[in-house]
């Protein structure tokens, strides 16, 4: 039976892994290779590394980050950060990645989408979407994207902006809530289960995880295909393999053991 | 060490690294290579492959179809690798104009509609006996699938995984072997399939 993903995300700044609560207040969690090594011993279905901070005079250092964090790293494996276009995703694969993740390069140029899946394949190509609810008073919720690392709000509907970026030759769609994110409450259902039934290809859920409920929660109600997690995970408030046997205990398929 | 030289085959179609890496990992001697000399060179050949079936067409264009059926012929162990796997079948429905090799009979479909497609994750294996390359793999082991198409259970499948029909996980007849999945990405479990097409006798 296919099974519900766990997803171990690693924030990168500077070379390091780091949190931060609402996208703000980053705290050092570790080097990416050693955290990366260690959650996928510990049942990671996969690995995400974030360069959260990229800027261009950056790419080097994580180029290198990219490449020794993929050298004994034999699960998926996803570089996100800095991508901007075509030949800034063939060096990460080039380094080592499976996947790139492209968010605010993919809203400003779609056919970027479609260029990386032509050359690498669709399911190299991850669009990741950061969404708020927005704060009006109709009566029905809606989720606004944003892009720049949350900084910029484009009035693009989130479920929309996923169907037209799968449409585009996306094969997951990354979903993250900047409502939750870092806050331990428990993942936006509402949002992934819209964007899950606007696609047909995969949705990881992020944002918000702070107990094995949560991932119930987002597996069930969420219909995500999976769940993606970094800070709980780092400060060792659980780990992967006494989650995925509460999942399992829960009815939810999980890999396991692995 | 395993002294034998593996050749993966490279015809475009999308990123060998992460399989090249998995080889150099259990120390074998791999080279990466676009040559029919060198394919026909080797003593184990990989064929791997993502996106869609057509790519394969670029086989033919580089003179790289013949080299690898003629070295399957001389008894060379063959690994396909999810579009190199369907390949090994007489065609797919992606791309009806593209023959397989036609090695294992049946075409390769989509999923059915009660199904999301593409079938992306962690799924298990149902194993037939006596697979070589699945020597020491576990019943009911995980192992890391993305694709669209899927291979029919064919008189020659050694594990079979079941996303909304059963399909062919892994297909195995003497000197060839076929996986649907990524045995690259698929953790230990994935890294033991590789040990054993290394350590196979060709």
């Amino acid at each position: 039976m296919l099974t519900k993903r766990i997803i171990a995300c690693l924030d990168m700044d500077g070379g390091r892994v780091v949190k931060g609560v609402q996208f703000v207040n980053l705290r050092d969690a570790g080097d990416p290779a050693e955290c990366a090594a260690a959650h996928a011993r510990d049942g990671a279905d996969e690995i995400v590394l974030l360069d959260i901070t990229a800027t261009s005079d950056q790419r080097k250092t994580m180029l290198a980050v990219v490449s020794r964090t993929a050298r004994t790293l034999f699960v998926p494996f996803t570089v996100g950060g800095g991508i901007r276009e075509l030949s800034d995703a063939a060096e990460v694969f080039d380094a080592g990645a499976d996947k790139i993740a492209i968010n605010s390069a993919a809203v400003k140029n779609p056919t970027l989408i479609g260029k990386i899946a032509a050359r690498f394949g669709s399911q190299a190509v991850v669009v990741a979407i950061d969404a708020r609810r927005a704060r009006n008073s109709s009566t029905k919720s809606s989720f606004e994207v944003f892009t720049a690392g949350g900084r910029t709000p484009t009035g693009r509907d989130a479920p929309q902006w996923a169907r037209e970026a799968a449409d585009s030759g996306a094969g997951e769609i990354l979903l993250t809530s900047m409502d939750r994110d870092g806050t331990k409450s428990g993942f936006d259902c509402e949002l992934t289960q819209r964007v899950a039934d606007a696609v047909s290809i995969p949705v990881i859920a992020s944002g918000g995880a702070g107990s094995p409920q949560h991932f119930i929660d987002v597996f069930r109600d969420g219909r995500a295909d999976a769940a993606l997690a970094a800070s709980i995970f780092h400060f060792g408030l659980e780990n992967i393999g006494q989650l995925k046997l509460q999942l399992r205990a829960a009815n939810v398929p999980v890999r396991w053991p692995c | 060490m395993i002294a034998q030289n593996i050749a993966i085959v490279d015809y475009g179609a999308g990123n060998l690294k992460s399989v090249k890496k998995a080889f150099d990992y259990l120390g074998a001697h791999v080279v990466v290579t676009s040559e029919p000399e060198t394919v026909a060179a080797a003593h184990k050949i990989v064929l791997p492959g993502v996106g869609h079936f057509s790519a394969l067409g670029a086989l033919v264009n580089m003179g790289l179809r013949e080299a690898v059926l003629r070295a399957a012929r001389a008894g060379k162990p063959l690994l396909g690798i999810c579009l190199g796997m369907q390949w090994l079948f007489e065609g797919s429905d992606e791309a009806p104009e593209l023959a397989g090799a036609g090695i294992f009979a049946g075409r390769c479909r989509s999923f059915p509609s009660s199904v999301k497609s593409p079938h992306v994750g962690w799924n298990s294996l149902t194993l037939s006996a006596g697979s070589r390359l699945l020597h020491n793999v576990a019943p009911e082991s995980f192992v890391y699938f993305t694709h669209s198409f899927q291979a029919p259970v064919v008189a020659a499948t050694a594990a079979a995984t079941e996303y909304g029909m059963p399909f062919s996980a892994v297909v195995e007849k003497d000197n060839i072997f076929g996986v649907q999945f990524h045995p690259e990405k698929s953790w230990n479990v994935g890294l033991l399939m590789l040990k054993n097409f290394c350590e196979l006798n060709s």
